[in-house]
């Protein structure tokens, strides 16, 4: 399976696991998305490091998920470059985007409600030249839906049907994996779950963005957090930094700190 | 005979044929299927040429109706637009093949004329889809683009609206399309009646067969994701706008092909095929049918137009009246359509066996029009048991 010329695994830099190297995988320049008059994203210059996984918190309405809409590709931005494992990612559709090793998983979970688990999971799969059955039995046993995979995906509950879309963003073998609000309405449980399963990713290499809004999951995986404000970015640093910032107990943490 | 082991060449085709994305994929389901496609290979040989001729209408206007089938059911791509492709390529058939003449003529039009309607389509998707037009924008502007040619096509009644030989008529359209033929002078065959039949009917089988093979491919998962969340699917690294553009395309030369078979059927082109109603009606089939279902949409054109037909014939202007009805009782009795309905039925049955399953039917639909007299406030004395709410009252 780790041989290097096996087409399931991709190529993984040796200290990414380590999470010790600088090196950015992303970062923005100057980016900007303005909506009319309002200016959801005010000129942020933005790092994320091979290997890391990064929390981005901050009230709503701060410019969380424009920010991931805008890497996405699913908006535009006003201003300001944005480059992706040194390619600029501003020349690339969406789904070019995908292909140079970016994942997504939204915030309300998209699933494919009308087909089953496994096909799902299929429809990613389809377009690559992986092993499909391979990739396939190893991401059921990964998100612990092996048993289920042939319900029909709107029979899973909540927790289950974000797993099955972590699940479909994996099948793609990302490099860079952004999840927006990973374990909204999830209950302590299925919330271990999610963090242990984003933790298996890590060490495999995968680098994280990760927006939620539940600290207590943020301090389960964090590294570093971005505090971003009014479509600024506020601070940067060690969950244990951010969580001890007055400016951040004011304006964000307040009342749960 | 059904358990013969079929050679292995044969069953990856039938591995192609089946598979998630269609309702049928039983050997039970094949034996049917064998069975009509004899009934329908017969037809002619029993009801004689003149009604062959007569059906063999609806087994053309079955190619519009698959091609919709393809961009609404499993694209979810709802277009009015396919009946004018079906019309450019019945007006393109009908320009070219009178020009040149001869079987020839006719012979060389086919191609051209499904050309026609492919580029067409493939212009119009390409503004849609890469111009960012989505949802019922789309079909409003299909819908536009069909009345906008029929507006255009019924004012061409002067002779200045002429392309080459052949003036385009205005309301009247272009009349002396000759039957169907292939060949070159002298060695040619001329289809009309029961021949004309067997040939529409092995080419929709062909389409149908083809178009199983397409949504049972890697390409079909593509469409039914497409539908089911687009978004997701173009973050899962597909190229949405080229795949809803290609089968956008696809579905286009489909529809055109039938136009070819609509002008040859009847002789001639005439701008009612952009008219609303020519517009509505294969929407009208696809729902009755089963619109998730390719072949449910073929049998629901069939039984729409052999209904249309009687309804002409016996309350002329009605007709439509009747199969909005028709549509209506259908849609509310079973809402995925015919065929997803016997699918359904058929897996209830075999779950529940013959006796079993008819008493819980009953108990259903007993339920069901109970409740339903009950909201219209009637018969509710009638009911052991209240419902919740008038407890609550109380």
């Amino acid at each position: 399976m780790s041989t290097p010329q096996d087409p399931n695994v991709r190529e993984q830099p040796a200290v990414a696991a380590t999470g010790t190297s600088r090196e950015a995988i992303l970062s923005t320049k100057g980016l900007t998305k303005k909506f009319g008059g309002l200016t959801a994203v005010d000129s942020v210059d933005f790092t994320v490091d091979k290997g890391e996984i990064r929390c981005l918190i901050g009230p709503n309405g701060a410019g969380k998920s424009t920010l991931l809409e805008l890497i996405t590709g699913q908006l535009s931005p006003t201003d300001g470059d944005m480059y992706f494992d040194g390619i600029d990612l501003s020349d690339l559709e969406p789904h070019e985007r995908m292909d140079a090793g970016i994942s997504v998983k939204f915030q309300s979970p998209h699933i494919y409600e009308s087909l089953t688990v496994e096909q799902n999971l299929r429809v990613p799969l389809n377009r690559t030249d992986r092993d499909i059955d391979v990739v396939l039995e190893r991401t059921l046993d990964r998100i612990a839906l092996a048993e289920k995979a042939d319900e029909p995906a709107s029979d899973l509950s909540h927790g289950e049907k974000q797993r099955l879309e972590i699940g479909m963003a994996v099948t793609l073998d990302p490099t860079f994996m952004i999840l927006d609000e990973p374990v909204a309405g999830m209950s302590v449980d299925e919330t271990d779950d999610i963090a242990e399963l984003i933790r298996s990713l890590h060490d495999d290499g995968m680098t994280f963005l990760v927006v939620e809004h539940d600290m207590e999951f943020v301090r389960k995986i964090s590294e570093q957090v971005t505090v971003l404000n009014q479509g600024s970015v506020l601070t940067q640093g060690p969950i244990e930094e951010i969580e001890a910032d007055e400016e951040v107990r004011r304006i964000y943490l307040g009342e749960n700190a | 005979m059904m358990d013969v082991t079929l050679p292995p060449r044969l069953k990856r085709i039938g591995n192609k044929l089946n598979g998630p994305n269609t309702l049928g994929n039983s050997r039970a389901f094949w034996a049917a299927f064998a069975v009509g496609m004899i009934v329908m290979v017969a037809y002619p040989l029993v009801r004689g040429s003149y009604a062959a001729g007569q059906f063999s209408l609806f087994l053309a206007y079955g190619l519009l109706a698959l091609s919709l089938s393809l961009i609404w059911g499993y694209t979810g791509i709802l277009s009015f637009g396919q009946v004018a492709f079906f019309g450019i390529s019945g007006y393109t058939y009908a320009i070219v093949s009178l020009n040149l003449g001869g079987p020839l003529g006719q012979t060389v039009a086919l191609p051209v004329a499904i050309a026609a309607a492919t580029l067409s389509a493939f212009v119009l998707g390409y503004f849609m889809f890469y111009g960012g037009v989505q949802d019922v924008y789309v079909a409003i502007l299909t819908l536009v683009v069909t009345l906008v040619l029929e507006t255009f096509m019924a004012q061409t009644a002067g002779s200045e609206w002429s392309i080459g030989t052949v003036a385009l008529g205005g309301f009247n359209g272009i009349p002396g399309i000759r039957n169907f033929a292939l060949g070159v002078e002298g060695a040619s065959i001329s289809l009309s009646g029961s021949g004309f039949y067997w040939f529409v009917l092995g080419i929709l089988l062909l389409a149908y067969l083809g178009a199983r093979v397409l949504v049972n491919s890697k390409y079909g998962y593509a469409l039914v994701a497409i539908r089911e969340d687009a978004e997701r699917t173009a973050m899962l690294g597909y190229n949405v706008k080229r795949v809803k553009l290609a089968v956008f395309t696809l579905s286009g030369a489909l529809a055109g092909l039938g136009g070819v078979l609509y002008a040859t059927w009847g002789n001639y082109m005439d701008p009612s095929v952009f008219s609303l109603v020519f517009a509505t009606i294969p929407i009208v089939w696809v729902t009755l049918g089963g619109r998730e279902s390719l072949l449910g949409a073929i049998v629901g054109t069939v039984i729409i137009e052999r209904l249309r037909l009687w309804f002409s014939v016996n309350a002329s202007e009605f007709a439509i009246v009747f199969v909005g009805v028709i549509l209506m009782t259908t849609v509310l009795l079973v809402p995925r359509g015919i065929l997803p309905g016997i699918k359904d039925s058929y897996v209830f049955f075999s779950k529940h066996g013959i006796r079993d399953g008819l008493e819980r039917g009953r108990a259903t639909i007993q339920t069901r029009i109970r409740a339903w007299l009950e909201s219209l406030g009637v018969g509710q004395s009638d009911t052991e048991t209240p419902p919740s709410s008038e407890v609550v009252r109380e």
